[in-house]
This record gives C-alpha cells, sequence and structure tokens, in this order.
C-alpha cells in the first residue's frame, strides 16, 4: 500500500532530467525572485526582465504539468491532489496573460505598476514556498519507499 | 428611431424622457453624418487585389509594378529628365547648392562653455566677479539686472492697469522677454508688437532663453487671433521676478498678496462675478473677496432658494420633487426669475469668507460651481504657498499629505499628482551654470523648499541630509552680492530650468528630426485629407521647431511602402517603391531623411506635388505595419518624431487588424468587450522605437472602425499623441478638415523635446505607485518619453510607505531632462511642497476635487482595460461611498440624518455621477467602441486643465450677455456669465445656452429665443429660417456678436486643439447631443443626481 503510494516521487525523481525537476523550478523561482527585485530596486530595464523571465514561464507550467501527468500515471492520488490547485492557477493565470505574441506573461509596459510587481514578487515566493516544500516531501516519501524495500 | 439611430452613428440613444420633438432633421443633415461620405475601401474601380495599378506615362509607377515580383531589390528610379513623372511634371530649376556637408556642429558636450566664453566677450555689462558669471548667460545680464530693477515700476504699472488697460501687455512683454529673447528673428515682430522688446541685444539668443519661448507658442496657438501672450499661459506670467513668483491658485487669502502679484489674466480666481464691464480690470480689491465668493455662491444661493427636488417645502414654482428631468415645455418664466434672483442673491454677499464645515449633500440642492472651483488652500506658511509650484503644472489631489499610510487609507481618497511639466510657461527662469546643485543622496535639485543652516550648508527638503553649498553657488547673479545663496533663483523659484552641461549627455543632443508617414490608399485618397496635410505642411515647414541640423523625411504607403529621396543635387524627388512588406528595408542608405534648410526647395516641390501624384494609386490594400516598421528603421539611428496618418485598418503584412466591434452591442449595458488591444505588435513596436529615442504620433482620419484600442498602443508607450477624426472627409465633412488643420498647425509648431525622461523624486517615505499617461516607465521612478510635447499630461498614483511623522513638509519634485529643438540639453525642474497631516479632518479639509477625480478617471480607465468596464464603474461609485462614509465615521458626533461630506468634496459626488455618464465609462448608451477609447486615452494623456470640462461640462446662458460681468484680458472685454447646473431645468425656452464639452462647443437655441439675438448674432431673420447644421457664427458688426464671438474664442484659446462649434436648434434631432452632457438628469443608465446621492445615502447609513 504504502510503497504503491510513494512510488510516484520516487519515479519522478528518477526521471525528471537533472535541473529541470523540482531542483530546477525552484532554481527557476529563486531567479524570479531576484529578478522582480532588481526591477524595484532600479537596476535593469523591464524590457530586458521580461525577456529574461518570459521564456521561464511556460517551461515551468509546461514541467509541473508533466509531473501531474507523472502522478496521474502511478496513481498518485494524494500528491496529485496537492498539486491539482497550482495547477488550475496556471491555467488560469495562463488564459488570463496579457495580449502578447511571445510566450510568457510578463508585459513590460505593465510590469512597473506596483501593485502589478508586487503581486508578481509574491506569487513568485509563494510558489518557491510551495516547491520547496513538496521537493522535501518527495524526498521523504522516496526514502520512505527506498526504506521499506 | 432605429434607423434615424443607425444611420447616424454618433447619435446616442434618446437620453431623456422629453416630449419627442416636432419634425426630425433628415439625417443627411448631421455633421457627422456617414451615409453621405459612402466611402467604400473596397469601391476601388480598377486594381485587382495583389497588383499595383500601373498608370500611365509614369515610369516610376510602372517599374513598381514589374517588381512587384522580383522581391529584394528597391526600385530606384531616377527619373530622367526627359521621362516626366506626372507628379513633377517639369524639372525645377533648383539652385545648385554645394555639397552637402554633413558634419555636425563641433562638439557638443563643449557647447555651453564656448558660449559661455563667447557670451561674456560679448556681454555688455562688466563682471566684476570673472570667476562666478555662471547664472543667465549673455545679454540677459544686463535684462535680468534690468527686470530686477523695473521690478516696482510694473507693481506701479499694474496699479496703473485701472487707468490704462494698454500698459499691461508691454509690461508682460518685458518681463518674458528678460528671461527669455526670441531664438529666431521671425518672432520678434511678434514680440515687438507686444513687449517692445525688439530693442533687446539677441545675440546667441538661442542659448540663452527659455527656448521656443511662449511668445512663439502663442503666436502657433491662436488659430484665429493675434494676441501674444497667450490666455492658456496668463496666469503664470504674474510676478516677474524671482521673490515674487507666485501661483495663481495660492494668493486668495490675503489681501496683502494683491500687491505681490498683479496679474491681470489670472481671470480665474478673481473674478467676483459683481462687477460691471466697465469696471472690468478692477482685480487687486476684488481677489480676496471674490474667490473666497466663488467657492460659496453656488452654496448660498441654493439654500436659500431651494431647487426642484429640495425636500424642504417650498413655494417657488419649480418642478416638484419627483418629476425630474421635466419637459422641457413645463419650463416657465418663472424659473428664470429664479436664475436671476438666484444670481442676485450670490452677489449681493461677496466677502462671505471660506465655508469650512461639513455640507449636507441632499439639503443642498444642486451644487454645481457658478464659477471656476478655486483650488483648496495649501496649509503652508505664506512664504512657502507664495513660492510654490504653479498648480497647473503640478497638482496634488491631497493638499495636505497624510501622514502614514493607515490616515492615507482611512481617508479612502487616492493621493497622487496630475502633471503637466512641459506646459508653455511664459515666465521661466533658465539659469545656465557651471554646477547645478543637487543632493548627494536623492539626486534632488535645490529649490525653494530647502534649508539653508547656515551659509555653507543646505539640508534636502527630500531625504534630510546636509550638503555642502558649491563655492559657485555663493554668488548671486541677480544681486551680485557674494554670500547670499537663498537669493539665487534656484532658491526663489519652483519651476526652473538648467541648461544642461555635457554630463546629462548620454550621446550628443540630437538634431530635430521629423518624419511623416502618410497613408495614400484608396480610402485616404478619397477622403482628401492629403491635400490639407501637405498645405498645412508647407506653410508651415519654416516654423517647424529646430536648428540648422533639423532633418525631414516622408514615407508614403499603400500595399506597398514608397520611400522619396530628396537629397541635394537632385533635381526633383526620386519614389522608391517597396513592395516587399514582408521584410521591409531601406532601398537606398542615405537621402531619405534630409536637411531641412538645404533641401528645402525639394521639400516644398514633394509636398505641392504629393497630393496630385497619390491619386494615380488606388491600392486599396494598406501596409501600416511595414510602413511603421520603415519608419522604425530609417529613424533608428538618430531618433527622433514620426508622424503617421492612417485612414484605414491596417490590412496587409505584419500588424494586421480586423473589425471587431459588433455595431449592435455599442449600447450594451454590460460588458463592453474589446477595450484592450488586439496584437502586441504595435506595443513591442512601440518599445523597440521608445528605446531608439522614437516617438509615433498618430492621426485616424477614418470613417470606419479603426480599433483605436490596438494602434493607440503606438503612440501610448513611445509618448506620442493621438488625434482621432472620425467620418473625415473634405466635402460632406467640413468641421474635421478645419479641425484637422488646426490641430494639425499647432502640433507642427509647438515646441518639442526629444530624448527626454522624467524622474520624479517623493520625500522619504512616499514612493510613486503608478504612472498614467503616454509613457514608458523604465524604472520605479524614472518615465522615458522619447518626444515630450507641452499638451501632454500626466498622473502618477502615490503611495505612503514609511511613517512622515519626522517632517512638516511633503515635497515632490518632477526633473523633466530633455534636448530642446535648439540642440541643447535641458532640465526642467518643478517642486511641490505640501503640508503633512494627522488628523483625517485636515486630510479631508485639503481635498482637491477636481484633481481626485482625475485621478480616479485614470485609475477607472485601468481597471476598465484590465478587468472591464462595469468593474471601474463599480469602482467610481465605491470611491464616493467609501470617502463619504469614512467622512461620517469622523464626524460622527454630528450624525445627521442627512448625507454630509467635507465642503472640499461638496462636488466629488457630482463629477463621479458626470464621470459615469461620460462617453469613456457610459453604458446602455449607444456609443462607438472608437470613441469610447479614444476618450479613455484622452482621459490618461490629457493635462487636467484640458480635461476638467470634458469629465463636467460648462453651461452658460449667452443670449444676455452685456448683462454679465466681464473681464478685460489681453485688451479684450471677455463676458463672464456665471456656469449654470447641468440639468435641462436650467434649459430655458427663450435663451440661448453654450455648452463646452471640452472637445466641442454647443450653441442651444431655444424655440422662443429673442429675434434680436436671432438677428443680431446668428444673422437670421427668424427661428425657423435657422439652418439646423451650423457650425460657425457670422461675423457680425453688433454688440452682442461680437461678445459671444469674443467669449468663444476666449473658450477656445484655453485648449491647445481645435473645438468645432454646433448650434443646435431646440426642435432639432441633434438636441441629444447637448442634453446627453445634462449630467444631473436622468440617462439610461445612470439616475439623477439627487437620486445618486439618495443611493449614496442609504449605502453610506448602512
Amino acid at each position: 500500500m504504502f510503497v504503491a503510494t510513494h512510488n510516484g516521487p520516487q519515479f519522478v525523481c528518477g526521471q525528471a532530467p537533472p535541473g529541470d525537476g523540482p531542483m530546477g523550478q525552484r532554481g527557476t523561482y529563486a531567479i524570479k525572485v531576484i529578478a522582480f527585485d532588481e526591477l524595484k530596486t532600479d537596476y535593469k530595464n523591464p524590457i530586458d526582465q521580461c525577456g529574461t523571465l518570459n521564456p521561464l514561464v511556460l517551461r515551468d507550467y509546461c514541467i509541473h504539468g508533466l509531473f501531474c501527468v507523472m502522478f496521474l500515471c502511478a496513481s498518485e492520488m494524494l500528491t496529485l491532489v496537492l498539486n491539482l490547485p497550482l495547477l488550475v492557477y496556471h491555467v488560469w493565470r495562463y488564459a488570463n496573460r496579457p495580449v502578447m505574441s511571445c510566450h510568457g506573461l510578463y508585459d513590460p509596459t505593465t510590469i512597473m505598476n506596483a501593485d502589478i510587481l508586487a503581486y508578481c514578487q509574491k506569487e513568485s515566493w509563494c510558489k518557491l514556498a510551495f516547491y520547496l516544500l513538496s521537493f522535501f516531501y518527495y524526498l521523504y516519501s522516496m526514502i520512505y519507499v527506498l526504506v521499506s524495500y | 428611431m432605429d434607423s434615424s439611430r443607425s444611420q447616424q452613428p454618433y447619435r446616442n440613444g434618446p437620453t431623456y424622457n422629453f416630449v419627442q420633438p416636432s419634425p426630425a432633421q433628415p439625417a443627411s443633415s448631421a455633421p457627422f453624418d456617414f451615409s453621405q461620405g459612402a466611402i467604400s475601401t473596397n469601391g476601388c474601380p480598377s486594381s485587382a487585389p495583389g497588383r499595383v495599378p500601373v498608370v500611365s506615362c509614369s515610369e516610376n509607377v510602372h517599374i513598381s509594378a514589374d517588381y512587384n515580383t522580383c522581391s529584394r531589390t528597391a526600385v530606384r528610379k531616377p527619373l530622367p529628365s526627359p521621362c516626366i513623372h506626372p507628379a513633377f511634371p517639369t524639372a525645377p530649376t533648383l539652385a545648385v547648392q554645394t555639397a552637402v556637408t554633413k558634419h555636425l556642429p563641433p562638439v557638443y558636450a563643449s557647447r555651453p562653455h564656448s558660449m559661455n566664453e563667447s557670451l561674456r566677450s560679448q556681454a555688455p555689462c562688466t563682471l566684476t566677479s570673472p570667476s562666478y558669471p555662471m547664472f543667465e548667460p549673455s545679454s540677459n545680464w544686463q535684462n535680468t539686472e534690468k527686470l530686477y530693477r523695473h521690478q516696482d515700476d510694473l507693481k506701479a504699472a499694474h496699479y496703473g492697469l485701472r487707468s490704462t488697460p494698454s500698459q499691461t501687455p508691454s509690461a508682460y512683454g518685458q518681463q518674458a522677454s528678460c528671461f527669455s529673447t526670441f531664438p529666431n528673428s521671425k518672432y520678434e515682430p511678434i514680440a515687438a508688437q507686444h513687449g517692445g522688446v525688439s530693442g533687446i541685444p539677441n545675440t546667441n539668443a538661442q542659448y540663452q532663453l527659455s527656448e521656443p519661448s511662449t511668445l512663439q507658442q502663442d503666436a502657433c496657438l491662436s488659430y484665429n487671433h493675434q494676441t501674444g501672450l497667450g490666455l492658456a499661459d496668463a496666469d503664470y506670467q504674474d510676478g516677474s521676478s524671482p521673490t515674487s513668483l507666485s501661483s495663481s491658485g495660492d494668493s486668495e487669502s490675503d489681501g496683502s498678496t494683491t500687491t505681490e502679484s498683479p496679474d491681470p489674466a489670472a481671470y480665474d480666481t478673481l473674478e467676483g462675478g459683481t462687477e460691471p464691464v466697465s469696471s472690468g480690470i478692477e482685480r487687486p480689491m476684488q481677489k480676496a473677496s471674490g474667490a473666497s465668493h466663488i467657492a460659496t455662491s453656488g452654496w448660498q444661493g441654493h439654500s436659500s432658494l431651494p431647487p426642484g427636488y429640495l425636500n424642504t417645502g417650498s413655494s417657488t414654482p419649480c418642478a416638484p420633487p419627483v418629476q425630474v428631468g421635466p419637459p422641457i415645455t413645463n419650463l416657465t418664466g418663472s424659473l428664470t426669475t429664479l436664475g436671476l434672483q438666484d444670481r442676485g442673491v450670490s452677489s449681493g454677499t461677496p466677502g462671505r469668507t471660506k465655508f469650512s464645515g461639513p455640507v449636507n449633500l441632499l439639503q443642498e440642492g444642486s451644487v454645481a460651481p457658478q464659477q471656476p472651483v478655486d483650488l483648496p488652500q495649501v496649509a503652508l506658511s505664506h512664504h512657502l504657498r507664495k513660492l510654490n509650484c504653479n498648480p497647473e503644472v503640478m497638482r496634488c489631489t491631497l493638499t495636505a499629505v497624510p501622514q502614514s499610510q493607515a490616515l492615507l487609507s482611512k481617508a479612502k481618497l487616492p493621493l497622487g499628482l496630475l502633471l503637466h511639466p512641459f506646459k508653455d510657461l511664459s515666465q521661466l527662469p533658465v539659469i545656465t551654470s557651471s554646477v547645478i546643485v543637487r543632493c548627494r543622496t536623492c539626486r534632488t535639485y535645490i529649490n525653494p523648499f530647502v534649508t539653508f543652516m547656515d551659509q555653507r550648508r543646505w539640508k534636502c527638503n527630500l531625504c534630510s541630509r546636509l550638503n555642502e553649498v558649491p563655492e559657485e553657488f555663493m554668488f548671486n547673479p541677480v544681486t551680485r552680492n557674494y554670500g547670499e545663496p537663498q537669493k539665487r533663483p534656484e532658491v526663489q523659484n519652483a519651476t526652473v530650468e538648467f541648461v544642461a552641461p555635457s554630463e546629462y549627455m548620454l550621446r550628443p543632443p540630437q538634431a530635430a528630426v521629423y518624419l511623416f508617414v502618410l497613408d495614400v490608399t484608396y480610402s485616404a485618397i478619397e477622403s482628401g485629407y492629403l491635400q490639407q496635410v501637405c498645405a498645412v505642411l508647407l506653410e508651415n515647414l519654416d516654423r517647424l521647431p529646430g536648428d540648422s541640423r533639423t532633418r525631414i523625411g516622408f514615407l508614403t504607403f499603400d500595399g506597398s511602402v514608397h520611400f522619396y529621396k530628396l537629397q541635394q543635387g537632385l533635381t526633383q524627388p526620386h519614389m522608391l517603391v517597396v513592395s516587399d512588406v514582408d521584410d521591409m528595408f531601406l532601398p537606398t542608405p542615405d537621402g531619405l531623411l534630409v536637411n531641412l534648410q538645404e533641401n528645402k526647395e525639394i521639400v516644398q516641390e514633394l509636398l505641392q506635388a504629393l497630393p496630385a501624384t497619390v491619386t494615380q494609386l488606388c491600392d486599396t490594400r494598406c501596409a501600416f505595419g511595414p510602413a511603421l516598421r520603415a519608419a522604425h528603421l530609417l529613424m533608428a539611428a538618430v531618433g527622433g518624431r514620426v508622424t503617421v496618418f492612417l485612414s484605414q485598418l491596417p490590412s496587409l503584412g505584419v500588424g494586421v487588424l480586423h473589425p471587431r466591434e459588433d455595431p449592435n452591442r455599442r449600447s450594451d449595458s454590460q460588458n463592453i468587450l474589446h477595450l484592450g488591444p488586439a496584437t502586441d505588435f504595435y506595443k513591442r513596436l512601440a518599445l523597440e522605437c521608445s528605446g531608439q529615442q522614437i516617438a509615433v504620433d498618430l492621426f485616424v482620419l477614418g470613417n470606419q472602425y479603426m480599433d483605436i484600442a490596438s494602434l493607440s498602443c503606438l503612440s501610448r508607450y513611445s509618448s506620442g499623441a493621438v488625434y482621432y477624426y472620425p467620418g473625415y472627409h473634405h466635402i460632406h465633412c467640413p468641421i474635421q478638415v478645419k479641425r484637422l488643420r488646426a490641430d494639425l498647425h499647432r502640433y507642427l509648431t509647438r515646441k518639442i523635446g526629444f530624448e527626454a525622461v522624467m524622474r520624479i523624486r517623493c520625500t522619504t517615505g512616499l514612493s510613486v505607485h503608478t504612472f498614467h499617461g503616454n509613457l514608458f516607465v523604465r524604472s520605479t521612478d524614472l518615465l522615458s518619453l522619447p518626444n515630450v510635447n507641452p499638451d501632454a499630461g500626466f498622473a502618477v498614483q502615490i503611495s505612503v510607505e514609511d511613517s512622515l511623522s519626522n517632517c512638516n513638509t511633503a515635497s515632490f519634485q518632477a526633473a523633466l531632462l530633455y534636448t530642446s529643438s535648439k540642440g541643447d540639453r535641458r532640465i526642467r525642474v518643478h517642486t511641490l511642497c505640501l503640508p503633512v497631516v494627522t488628523s483625517l479632518s485636515d486630510v479631508y479639509d485639503g481635498a482637491d476635487v477636481q484633481a481626485v477625480t482625475c485621478l480616479l478617471a485614470n485609475m477607472a480607465v485601468d481597471r476598465a482595460v484590465s478587468s472591464n468596464l462595469s468593474d471601474a464603474r463599480a469602482a467610481l461609485v465605491n470611491a464616493v461611498h467609501d470617502s463619504l462614509s469614512s467622512f461620517r465615521s469622523t464626524t460622527s458626533n454630528l450624525q445627521q440624518a442627512g448625507l454630509t461630506a467635507p465642503s472640499t468634496l461638496r462636488l466629488f459626488p457630482l463629477y463621479i455621477l458626470a464621470l459615469l455618464k461620460q462617453t469613456a465609462f457610459r453604458v446602455a448608451i449607444s456609443t462607438r467602441l472608437d470613441e469610447r477609447v479614444f476618450m479613455m486615452l484622452c482621459i490618461k494623456a490629457l493635462p487636467l486643465a484640458h480635461l476638467l470640462p470634458a469629465l463636467h461640462p460648462d453651461l452658460f446662458r449667452v443670449d444676455k450677455l452685456s448683462e454679465q460681468p466681464s473681464l478685460m484680458i489681453n485688451e479684450r472685454i471677455v463676458p463672464q456669465p456665471p456656469m449654470l447646473p447641468l440639468s435641462s431645468q436650467h434649459l430655458h425656452l427663450d435663451g440661448v445656452y453654450l455648452l463646452d464639452s471640452g472637445f466641442e462647443l454647443y450653441l442651444w437655441v431655444g424655440r422662443n429665443c429673442s429675434s434680436s439675438f436671432l438677428r443680431d448674432v446668428l444673422g437670421m431673420p427668424n427661428y425657423f429660417s435657422l439652418s439646423p447644421n451650423m457650425s460657425q457664427l457670422p461675423e457680425l458688426q453688433s454688440t452682442a456678436s461680437q461678445q459671444l464671438q469674443t467669449f468663444i474664442a476666449w473658450l477656445r484659446e484655453k485648449r491647445p486643439f481645435y473645438v468645432p462649434l454646433h448650434v443646435i436648434k431646440d426642435d432639432s434631432s441633434e438636441r441629444k447631443r447637448i442634453l446627453q452632457h445634462m449630467v444631473e438628469d436622468r440617462s439610461e443608465s445612470a439616475p439623477t443626481y439627487y437620486d445618486f446621492l439618495v443611493q449614496i445615502q442609504t449605502h453610506v447609513c448602512k
């Protein structure tokens, strides 16, 4: 029972390409947090900053989607349920993005509005925390699986 | 009804439940009628799609047809002299000049210094202290000195005004000229005419002065008059010397200021409404009492004479309370007497002090002001208030800054600034100094609100840092005394302009570069705009701001993009056609942007020939995006201004747009779609342009849906301007032709600043939150403005981040760094200082209701675009609810039954209601999407003074102007009729009314209006012979006619754009256009003013 439950995370950790797994995502969000802070403290031009951040967005969403699919394949319902709200949020967020021809979420003309900047920054912090927690959860699950073998 | 509505897209649904007027006018007579224009974009007779039409005998175009097939070659057709292009029939006799010397003037960075050298040598006065010659260069030494010496004389002159008003202009001319001589000899005649300054030595003028000094601007501004000093700026030209530079709105409280700021043109604060014509200029005395009287007269008048919907039992014969928006036929003559009595009462008590307690709005009746609303008084010491920034340049929504964010959020009012930073000013101290004194920490420029700790140190008012006073700054060039840094002009004026040294340049200052991108598709040619544009451009070619380096270029586009090679040495312009619209390139490396001075003949020739040439083309496709790409390529190296004319939706290449508006849903009351852009192509292009210091100004002329929401992104992020002429046609729509000509004239000749950035600094603890306007925000407080023009306004929201408990005043400084058209780098600095308060009631007492409304309108536009329109409307209503209920909670001990509001926010519900009925935010009334989006753009980009009448129009009764008080302004007697509340109750059938809605003027002629008015003013024998679509008043010799003409001209002068006049008969169907502005009446989607108040009350008292 337990083995079955925790099989998924182990599978994920084993399969995900290095750097693009949960670790990679955390990296992405660390970059984002830093980037928004840079914007706030006036170090970088918003056009350049959006240019570097926008390609990361869809990649992040795809990886997360892939995880969810893999959890589903491994019938990891608990993990899937934990991840589902974020998946829904991603879909909603991407559907409501500004009109853009390239991929991404961040529009250099509106990103400097204090409200939007604060929102993006808060979002990045929250997701960083979520991925960090889920990483430890996956790690715990993997060790649990290894130990129970 | 339905059919007429569909034929007339400009009409709105019936706004009022009036008795249907007698015979509806034929639809075709409407000024905005589109049915007659009938310009079909697909009606091109000959051209098959995808083919460039072959025009006979034009080898030029002929080749372009061939080359339609071969892709990456530009057709360069040098038009051999035997081959005569139809556009350029004869080889012009172009005087062969020497080869174009492309050299730029030597090392720009060193200019100010070298100039100083030269000036020093030329300066007629002896400089006693050669190490401190840095202040105002030049011959102005002498003038400045003269100025300060003449200060007393000027005062005397002002006092003398009463007897000899003709002295005014000359006095002002001198003042203005002291700081700003005329850059260009062609303006001197005007100057001489007004100020007699031609005797002032004028060497090196282009460096010394506030560049296209306002006189120049005003000469351009005046479309149909020659008044010299423009009224739009006139109330800034008060105290001539730095010591008495005071903003006109500030001085109403103390009678003593009248000696200090004797500006006869500050008409809006000084007029008490009682003087007869003959005493037109008796203002120094009136000023103190008049302004405070203005604030209360409406209130007082109505409280004594309750209007129709007042609850108190009233015996006055007005409409019963339940009947709002009564049929116009019900209005009786007794109301006229009421109106007159009204005035009588208010004028009887001119000396009333300012009412400051809370106001019960429900018992108040109509609060609409009779006079322009005065600004709340800044609670600063008299000295600081006098030094403060002109409120027309910078205005804060709360003139008392709350100390903490908690207090601000309790007040529920937005904190923000409304800026008009590049406004034409007639009195602007320009300072050339080797040292620009700034705070070392926060880089604030020294300003009147810093504190001098001792002779050698000053304390920054923004960050409280102690700074050293540099040695040069100790010398005061005005008094030529050493050791008086407090008397320097920087410290005496809240608005100053520095000529910046080379540290403020990233590259040599750019030359003025103008590129015109003209639409020559079939529909554009059909509308006939090109003749007008070319004609106006030809007239104003010499007046384009610039110096000897000015460059100009032209581009036209239909299905392909046409370049014009104008280089010197050519005998006639060469047209180069690039039809590879998918991959735009420049057909020739040079000769497309040419020096205007050296190639004037060939440019003129092109402009003369262009309208005729393009009639040969009849391509219905519109490669707008590729043309913009070409313009970007052409300008990328230098930066400058791109002026784009467009008359149909782009249909080829990048940036294609499709019609998105569903005409059947124009009057939807739920969600209005497509307020945002359809594609981000224009936004990305604008950002690229912005990076290369290119601004794109857009003139949209289409009579179809033009998708302004998408197109406007071009201008919005490149700090351009958008002009919209719906239904433009040279025959069917003469009003639009007139508008285009007048606007274009102003556009071409107004001042311009290139490669500008603006930074807004606030006292530590405050921070800029959001920016509104046509700009790109490059960092938290830095705005990138490739071009800045004098008609652009900005708004910023400010948040309180840290408590301001350790300071008594909060300051805001807007610094605009730009390159003038003369090629020098300048910094214009405006500083505003406001008191910090700790109590909520003080915050309310300092609220500036007009600024609050404008800022809320800006925020609502953002909300409407990012979310939807109903959200924005709800947010506006909530703003009233919240602020009034929080005010109620502060005055809980009062606990009245009614709806109380602070006296400063008396007009708040009225303004918000007006906003809800404004074109941008109204629902359930048929509104074209373009019109709505354009109005939203205007809200964001216009300065407050130009926007206000569009938010809350002004209504005047104008058939008895001779009985009204009047003012002497620039030697003209301008009648000042009181403003009427915007309710159809006040439209009497025997009256004639003028409604100023900001963008249009409506003259409403009542059915029973006096025949003398018809005869003397309209030149008609009786009411029935009045043409229903009159748009101009005849020039008649009668007094009444001249008075009305003067009044209308005066209203028009206040705005930089042309305001067309429509004469509307009471019984015509056009009447709806005036009635839709009656904001106090019921409309389809919004209640009457009284009902609105009741709604608020129920909400507030919950």
